[in-house]
């Protein structure tokens, strides 16, 4: 049995402090603090795509949720004054695992003040590429990088136009590059996940950062909502999705009709209807200030630095033998 | 009708796929950070030998394909069909090229392999995890070197190519995981 020993190197354990050293001092340059806020919560993400674990208490009272990602109790932060933050922790997703996810994983998230999309996305790719020079092994020529948005991109990328199609031609699209998943009936979104993953990914530019931003406003989770479109951006890099980001959504009422809703399509779809997050929805109620967000998967972009094709060979010990 | 669900797919996980028996080669999990889950898996089709690409809603049910894995004893390779005995029955069976295609290198004569049987007919054969092999052709090793650090390659009696630890020798005995293909241990008499 070798399996007590760790799944990464330490070659690449260092480096993941190294990172983690650079990403602090990036932040304290520009003045962001750093906060900690609870893993166990007792409301979970409503997300019908997103499955919390569960921690019932030993006494039957009091079941938590180990959080999927800390955006709740980071915009309480924000909306009691704290200013720019960021967090870097690990966040908890059922039933996801495979070569680029592992159910614990090293989330970055952080949130500024007054800055719209695209200055996000600047500091963004300013992060990414100030990581990405400790790389190893072989070298990513890094060139210039690329923005489409998301309609460009499945145009381009796909041949489809992503927010005018129907569902029936969408299906169409994907028969036609070899896909057909009847299990997704007439759901159009998900059929739209099926291309964008499938298709698109793998043949997005390589070698450079690749924002696409503009996601249509059936998908805009908690980004606000601009004409037909949301204000969220998702970071490619090497056709891997790296990091998601929103011009936050501050409406209370409208967060509370989209958490309404996907509990709603957990409960068509037999899954647990979640607690919400009234603390968080009562922060909403006094007031956000206008920001933008973002959350990177830290162990994917190790992934890239440290030039590993999957996240165990990234982390002390992945799921098999955590 | 017995269903797997996409959580429980796994390498050597039998499936029906359109009216034939599959097992599943390679699963891929894929999903966006907001949004649909996906299994992608790659299959081969048992009756065909033909591999190919499937994409699978995650959590959606697929039907199990109704297949019986036995321990056979490997017999011999007639040129056409390699014959497996059911050490209880005696019965015997022949597998074709299809069947046995992934554990052809690591079949050895009296090894109890498992196969998979679909109405009576053998369409997928697993060698043991671990074989005994003898060496049949290496480089001579360095003297005195017992590290294992390196290693070179060595091919076995059943044509199988191991990288072996340079110590080991022509017609020395090694144990094998098949699983990964990787030199376990030498073996003596």
């Amino acid at each position: 049995m070798s399996d007590w020993r760790p799944s990464a190197s330490f070659g690449t354990l260092r480096l993941r402090a190294r990172l983690l050293a650079q990403t602090r001092a990036f932040f304290h340059a520009r003045d962001v603090w750093e906060v900690e806020t609870p893993l166990l919560s007792q409301a979970a993400t409503p997300d019908p795509h997103i499955h919390s674990f569960a921690v019932p208490a030993s006494t039957g009272v009091d079941t938590r949720y180990l959080h999927t990602s800390p955006e709740f109790p980071m915009k309480r932060l924000l909306a009691a004054g704290s200013g720019s933050i960021y967090q870097i922790c690990k966040v908890f997703r059922e039933a996801e695992t495979g070569r680029r996810h592992n159910p614990e994983f090293t989330l970055l998230e952080w949130y500024r003040i007054g800055f719209d999309l695209r200055a996000l996305m600047k500091e963004v790719d300013a992060l990414v590429r100030e990581l990405l020079r400790q790389q190893v092994g072989e070298c990513l020529v890094l060139t210039d990088t690329q923005y489409f948005s998301y309609q460009e991109a499945l145009r381009c990328f796909a041949g489809l136009d992503p927010l005018n199609m129907d569902v029936a031609a969408l299906q169409g699209c994907a028969r036609h590059h070899g896909l057909d998943v009847p299990a997704l009936g007439d759901e159009r979104d998900a059929w739209l996940d099926l291309l964008m993953s499938h298709v698109v990914e793998p043949a997005l530019p390589r070698h450079c950062p690749v924002f696409i931003y503009d996601y249509p406003a059936s998908q805009a989770a908690l980004a606000q909502i601009c004409g037909d479109v949301a204000e969220r951006f998702e970071l490619y890099f090497n056709g891997m999705e790296l990091a998601n980001g929103f011009h936050e959504l501050a409406d209370a009422v409208e967060q509370r009709r989209r958490f309404e809703a996907q509990n709603r399509r957990r409960m068509q779809t037999g899954q647990p209807v979640m607690p919400l997050d009234t603390h968080f929805l009562a922060a909403l109620e006094q007031g956000l200030p206008d920001c933008s967000g973002v959350a990177l998967g830290f162990d994917r972009l190790l992934m890239l630095v440290a030039g590993k094709p999957d996240i165990p060979a990234v982390l002390s010990f992945g799921h098999e033998r955590a | 009708m017995a269903t797997y669900s996409t959580n429980e797919f796994r390498s050597g996980l039998k499936l029906m796929l359109d009216g034939d028996p599959c097992s599943i080669i390679e699963n891929e999990f894929v999903k966006p950070g907001k949004g649909q889950a996906f299994n992608r898996v790659k299959i081969r089709n048992l009756k065909t030998g033909r591999v190919l690409e499937k994409t699978f809603k995650s959590g959606e049910s697929v039907e199990a394909a109704d297949v019986i894995d036995t321990d056979m004893q490997y017999l011999y390779n007639d040129g056409d069909a390699w014959y497996f005995m059911d050490p209880d029955t005696y019965e015997q069976v022949g597998a074709d090229e299809n069947a046995v295609v992934d554990a052809i290198k690591w079949l050895k004569e009296q090894d109890i392999c498992s196969v998979t049987l679909w109405n009576g007919n053998p369409i997928a054969v697993t060698p043991p995890n671990h074989v005994i092999l003898k060496i049949s052709e290496t480089d001579p090793g360095l003297r005195g070197d017992t590290s294992g650090g390196g290693g070179k390659p060595a091919t076995c009696e059943t044509g199988a190519v191991v990288r072996v630890p340079l110590f080991i020798e022509e017609g020395e005995m090694i144990k094998v995981d098949t699983r990964t293909g990787e030199y376990v241990s030498r073996v003596r008499d």
